[in-house]
């Protein structure tokens, strides 16, 4: 493991040889570069011990514009000592050795120098590189630092309350973590590193590194101890070729298998953000899910500290999602802890953990009888091939002791799991904390390795090994899945040879076994493939000989930066047309102004490097087109009337480059709005309108956005108006959910191969036949948003609605020229995929475009018998180029445990999986049948799964109707389901806003689903600390969830529904005069407003917990939330109250009622 | 040993099967590469959807020459399969079948002939359908073109 000298001095080789890489990029940099502190260079890398090959990237999400100037204050600030120096000695100034390498030249480069043929690029924090020639952003990170609150959406956000110290990772509790680990951690090892164990900080100008600055600043306070003695030990180790500096870093970072499976802090940092480490979840056992997830968030915070503590950047860890422009990014824990303090760390994690749960675990005492042992030592073995990697007799004794708990904490969470739930006499059904995702039997450490719950999802966590099994359980088998997530940590991976199977190509991840070293076997065909020799060489360790460490093959979502193989011809730049709908009855609306307004304030942020495009079409009958070429003094609109056969008057300068055009193009949106005000036209090619955008795009790729505000009236695409007003009463008539043509598919399948996405903004009063006009998305992989009743001075909820939608739409990320395809092992097959996409091949789902607020279900099925192998992996690969022009690979693998018992299936049924999957299952059905079949079909898969657990039971009454502890909210998400207004049978729904919910429903993420399908209550009047959260500074206090009753409501009381796209502020009349007083700054009840769409942030207790409350819900979200004052003479009244779904409604049963209903079903 | 109408029927049947059993192969093919290669189902089913209506005609069309021919029992073994196309059909959904109006009318909404619709036609469903389909046809279509070789030569031998 120690580092020879020459490694060391070897140091200075990668500063002159990266530099090299970067020069055939970017030759305009060498200068810079050689010359830049050569000795610093060394130095640093010895510290930090920037493995030889290894690269590391820091990234700001700061994109840079100008490439020179970027690189020059890099580079120069990177070197600069002094820069660093006042940081103070514990500071690790890893040295961004910004790489401009591009991975084709990079092999190249690397096999020059290099003969060990590692190059290995792991960008701190996602970045990405570009390098094609002109493009010049550059990212930086800050890598060091830890998450930043805001920009995660994660299930974190829902973690209720607890006791425990949660450290969000601000600086401040990161910091406190920090030093608390420091006096826990007894050894040498903690010696060492203060200067090398720092977050690398890339010493970068960018306005960026504030946080970080912050961070570090901070940091010696609780170091103040002997912090220069550190550094000069640390010094003294750089120079003596940091014999243990190194290696620890190493092995932390990507061995949890060394010390131990079931300790999950010494797991990868990132990793163990996302993943609730099994134990821990375990010590909540009791009736809190939710405080896993609190526990996980400290014990993030905690391998952060440790990573500040122990040594080394370790870049290959901490990282973040994204080459963001935004910002929001920030950076990422990284996860390196010494070898040494693996065990102390878990130690004192496991200690925190305990003495909350300990209440718990001598409740836990009681079921540790035999059976349970049993069941226990089952799921422990459930993948013994792995086992020799990653269990290894180092720390035996530790392990020992932490698995014993475990047993305990699991047993305990079994008898749980498998406690039988009378549903007519469990009132109080709804837990007041978020639910989690329910554990799978796998053995904890391949447990803590798994996606995260929130990417990645299956509704069966505990996999029937038969498709007859799978029958008798009468649940659905399907994975839900959010590729394209935002993410704060994520892993990226450069490396000149991505390590696949020969056979089935899928891409090497956490769950394979290793033999010898020398061969790895892929779990998902079985077959048995050599490790190629790249890959026997860690570079952040140095070591040859780990495969098993790289960090492929220790977090379960990664990102390869990926070579031209994966490259059918140069990846695309960003491309985007808008498509404005001019007509009178758009103007009316006054939406384009809107939409000019935000298109302005954000044209700058649109993702995209140096080569993106844009483009303008309005049209009302006629087609207008834009010419915005650069040189002209402002733009030109030229008029297609010919409208039945289009072509595109001047070809080459309708899309042009955004930065050059930038002056043209603010100018057209100035002048956009006025150049249609008072129009007389009524009619609308939107036909002809996309037609002509597909020829303008067909050659390079990129993004449509429409905006259409009535039906198509002339031209093809033509449709007519199908909506009858009587047919809306019964649900047997309702018709028309489906398409009216096939224009709008087939378009949508051109599109889609010349990978065009088409987005649709709909913004309308009548009937737009979204039936219809959704396939434009649907097929070319786009969204849709739907406005109903939309005017910009009558309707300033949808107007805001619409803001901020459209602020978010054109900032987020986006991937072109995707493809995702998801791989099961063998015996599972893929039956059905949900969502909006092409499907390419079974497997393989053709996406022109991706976002990140796109979620996707599949059904599975299966085909042999599982019965050969323990475990069942799904891995599902997100090929896609980045704004930046790079092609990436995001690779996610899900393992899962295969059973063969009834009990075992219900156990790990995932309720809220299950009810996102048949809604959207419901959605099909309901366009090729009818509302009342898919209708239905939901109250049958109810039906069905509680009579079916019912037949495992033996001797049970008649009238008792009993549902498995995982399944008790299954009725309750289904009545809610079905009075949604994709299903519901209300007079009300319009079918416009049917499709469009059914769309949702088809699109959403499942996180957000099932918000939206059941919406949170909490009382906020009088909200307490007691069982708060710490994001930042930030307290957040967290109200227990209420059963979604009006009978829960009481007049003396503040409400707040969480509905996803909706926030509802619903004050009682005898709400105390303090409430709106401290909270909404009005005197009394009588003089709150109705449409107050904020909360001011007044200087009282209660305000700021309300506003800390809201926001911190409202940033756990990609689109904001309207907040809508209800009050009992508020419009929004009846919407409100609809969203009671226990409650009994127009045309509905009320929970208990459809109880009843079903116990009638299953008794006859 | 005559030369009858019928007997020309069951030469020209001959013939056309022989088509209906390249039509039949060209299915099955294509569902294969469909299911097992990377072959595009937008290309896939612009090759297949001209197909089905001919395919339909052909076997129409030599039904129509049976019942002119008074070949009862030929005519009534090739009911099913004319059924088929023009009545029964499958709707799929949930991977339930609901077997409902017909195969050609219930048929997506498009604005060309054919049954084939690229975007639901990966449903896993619908290409164990189709491809079973293909073997049924197939296995149809060769014995019938035994059946009409033999009726050929019993028709002629025995007028």
């Amino acid at each position: 493991m120690q580092q020879p000298l020459s490694s060391g001095h070897g140091a200075s080789l990668p500063n002159s040889s990266t530099a090299p890489g970067r020069h055939q990029q970017v030759p305009s940099k060498a200068p810079l570069r050689s010359t830049a502190g050569h000795c610093d260079f060394i130095t640093y890398q010895n510290s930090y011990q920037v493995p030889v090959q290894n690269i590391i990237r820091p990234v700001c999400p700061t994109s840079l514009d100008n490439t020179q100037g970027s690189g020059q204050t890099y580079s120069t600030l990177s070197m600069d000592s002094s820069l660093i120096a006042p940081r103070g000695p514990n500071m690790i100034t890893a040295t961004p050795v910004q790489s401009f390498v591009d991975t084709s030249q990079q092999a190249s480069y690397i096999t020059e120098h290099y003969p060990s043929q590692v190059p290995y690029i792991v960008p701190s924090q996602s970045t990405t590189q570009v390098l094609s020639t002109h493009s010049a952003s550059i990212n930086h990170a800050y890598p060091g630092f830890s998450y930043q609150p805001t920009s995660v959406f994660n299930t974190q956000h829902n973690a209720p309350l607890n006791l425990q110290n949660l450290h969000f990772a601000t600086s401040q509790p990161l910091f406190n973590a920090m030093s608390c680990q420091t006096k826990i951690l007894p050894k040498s090892e903690q010696e060492h590193p203060p200067a090398s164990f720092q977050p690398y900080h890339a010493g970068n100008t960018g306005t960026s590194w504030q946080p970080l600055a912050r961070t570090s600043v901070k940091k010696p306070a609780g170091f103040t101890t002997k912090p220069v003695a550190l550094s000069s030990t640390a010094r003294s180790d750089m120079s003596a070729g940091f014999p243990f500096s190194m290696p620890h870093q190493i092995k932390p970072s990507y061995s949890p298998s060394m010390t131990n499976v079931a300790k999950p802090p010494v797991s990868v940092a990132p990793l163990a953000q996302w993943l609730p480490p099994s134990t821990e979840r375990l010590t909540s056992a009791t009736a809190s899910p939710a405080s896993a997830s609190k526990v996980q968030d400290g014990m993030q915070c905690r391998s952060v500290s440790n990573n500040q503590v122990n040594s080394a950047p370790s870049p290959l860890s901490s990282t973040s999602d994204d080459e963001d422009e935004t910002g929001v990014d920030s950076s990422s824990s990284s996860s390196s802890s010494t070898n040494a303090s693996l065990p102390n760390n878990y130690d004192s994690l496991e200690g925190g953990s305990n003495q909350d749960l300990s209440s718990s675990v001598t409740e836990a005492r009681a079921p540790f009888d035999p059976s349970s042992l049993m069941t226990t030592k089952q799921s422990g073995d459930v993948h013994p091939n792995l086992q020799p990697v990653y269990l290894k007799p180092s720390s035996k004794v530790n392990h020992l002791s932490s698995s014993m708990k475990g047993l305990f904490f699991q047993n305990k969470q079994q008898a749980e799991a498998r406690k039988q739930i009378n549903l007519l006499q469990e009132r109080n059904i709804l837990p007041p904390v978020p639910i989690q995702c329910p554990q799978s039997n796998l053995s904890p450490e391949l447990r803590n390795l798994n996606c995260s719950p929130d990417l990645f999802r299956c509704t069966l966590m505990n996999v029937p090994q038969t498709q007859a099994l799978l029958n008798k359980v009468k649940l659905p088998f399907g994975l839900l899945l959010h590729p394209f997530r935002d993410l704060t940590h994520l892993p990226v991976i450069t490396s000149s040879t991505i390590v696949r199977c020969q056979s089935c190509r899928t891409y090497i991840n956490p769950f394979v076994s290793f033999f010898d070293q020398r061969r790895w076997k892929c779990n998902l065909c079985y077959r048995v493939n050599d490790v190629p020799e790249e890959f026997m060489y860690n570079p952040l360790t140095h070591s040859y000989g780990e495969p098993h460490k790289r960090p492929e093959v220790q977090t379960a979502t990664v990102e390869f930066i990926a070579s031209s193989d994966y490259m059918l011809r140069p990846p695309q730049p960003a491309v985007y047309l808008f498509v404005f709908d001019v007509s009178h009855n758009a103007m009316e609306s006054g939406y384009l102004n809107i939409c000019c307004q935000s298109l302005l304030e954000n044209v700058d942020k649109l993702p995209g490097d140096s080569r993106t495009k844009i483009g303008f079409i309005t049209f009302d009958n006629t087609l207008h087109f834009f010419n915005l070429q650069e040189g002209l003094s402002q733009p030109q609109m030229l008029i297609v009337s010919e409208i039945e056969d289009i072509f595109i008057p001047t070809p080459d300068s309708l899309m042009v480059n955004l930065h050059e055009s930038k002056e043209l193009v603010k100018d057209l949106l100035k002048m956009l709005p006025a150049m249609f005000t008072g129009t007389r036209e009524t009619n609308s090619a939107l036909g002809p309108a996309l037609q002509a955008a597909f020829k303008l795009m067909s050659t390079t790729g990129g993004r449509i956005s429409v905006f259409q505000t009535q039906r198509p009236s002339i031209g093809v695409g033509q449709l007519f108006s199908r909506e009858d007003p009587k047919q809306q009463s019964t649900i047997k008539g309702l018709q028309h959910l489906g398409p009216a043509t096939d224009f709008y598919k087939k378009f949508a399948l051109d599109c889609s191969s010349q990978q065009v996405a088409v987005d649709l903004f709909l913004l309308s009063g009548q009937y737009c036949d979204l039936a219809s006009l959704a396939c434009m998305s649907k097929y070319s992989a786009g969204s849709v948003f739907y406005y109903p009743s939309f005017h910009h001075i009558h309707n300033p909820t949808q107007v805001e609605k619409f803001q901020k939608d459209l602020k978010r739409y054109l900032i987020r990320k986006i991937g072109f020229e995707a493809v995702l395809r998801i791989r099961c092992t063998k015996g599972l097959s893929i039956h059905t995929f949900h969502g909006n996409f092409f499907v390419r091949s079974t497997d393989l789902l053709s996406l022109a475009n991706i976002n990140p607020d796109s979620g996707f279900a599949v059904q599975i099925s299966i085909e042999e018998s599982l019965s050969e192998s323990s475990v069942v992996c799904f891995q599902a690969a997100l090929l896609y180029t980045s704004s930046k022009g790079e092609r990436r690979i995001r690779v996610h693998t899900l393992s899962l445990p295969v059973v063969n018992s009834v009990a075992a299936v219900y156990t790990g049924a995932d309720v809220q999986a299950i009810t996102c999957l048949l809604a959207t299952m419901a959605v099909d059905r309901s366009i090729s049948s009818s509302l009342s079949d898919a209708r239905d079909a939901l109250v049958n898969a109810v039906v069905d799964s509680l009579s079916a657990y019912r037949s495992t039971i033996s001797n049970l009454q008649k009238s008792v109707l009993v549902a498995p502890n995982s399944l008790r909210l299954f009725a309750l998400y289904i009545l809610a389901l079905l009075k949604q207004e994709a299903f519901g049978t209300g007079l009300s729904i319009r079918l416009d806003e049917r499709v469009f919910s059914m769309c949702e429903m088809k699109t959403r993420p499942f996180v957000h689903l099932i918000l939206m399908i059941h919406p949170h209550l909490y009382r906020i009047d009088h909200l307490s600390d007691e069982g708060s959260i710490t994001v930042g500074d930030k307290t957040i206090p967290q109200p227990p969830i209420i059963q979604l009753s009006a009978e829960n409501l009481s007049q003396d009381g503040a409400f707040l529904m969480d509905c996803f796209s909706v926030m509802y502020l619903w004050i009682g009349k005898n709400c105390t005069n303090s409430f709106s007083n401290e909270v909404l700054g009005f005197s009394n009840w009588d003089s709150v407003p109705q449409n107050l769409d904020r909360l001011p942030e007044l200087n009282t207790l209660l305000s700021r917990r309300v506003t800390s409350f809201v926001s911190w819900l409202q940033d756990s979200r990609p689109f904001l939330s309207i907040l809508r004052v209800v009050k009992d003479d508020a419009p929004f009244k009846a919407n409100f109250f609809q969203r009671f779904v226990e409650d009994r409604a127009e045309f509905a049963l009320s929970y208990y009622e459809f109880l009843l209903h079903i116990q009638q079903h299953i008794s006859k | 040993m005559a030369f009858t109408f019928a007997a020309f029927c069951y030469m020209l049947a001959l013939l056309l099967t022989a088509a209906l059993i390249f039509f039949a192969i060209w299915h099955i093919i294509a569902f294969d590469e469909l299911k097992t290669d990377y072959k595009n189902p937008i290309d896939q089913c612009n090759t297949l959807n001209p197909l089905v209506l001919p395919e339909y005609l052909i076997h129409a069309f030599f039904c129509v020459m049976f019942l002119c021919a008074s070949e009862w029992l030929t005519l009534g073994l090739n009911m099913p399969l004319l059924g088929y196309h023009i009545w029964s059909s499958p709707q799929i959904f949930l991977g339930v079948l609901i077997v409902s109006v017909s195969r050609y009318m219930t048929r997506p909404v498009m604005s060309v002939p054919g049954l084939y619709d690229p975007t639901t036609i990966m449903n896993a469903d619908i290409l164990a359908y189709c491809q079973k389909e293909g073997w049924c046809k197939l296995a149809f279509y060769l014995l019938s073109f035994f059946y009409y070789l033999y009726g050929m030569i019993y028709v002629l031998v025995s007028s």
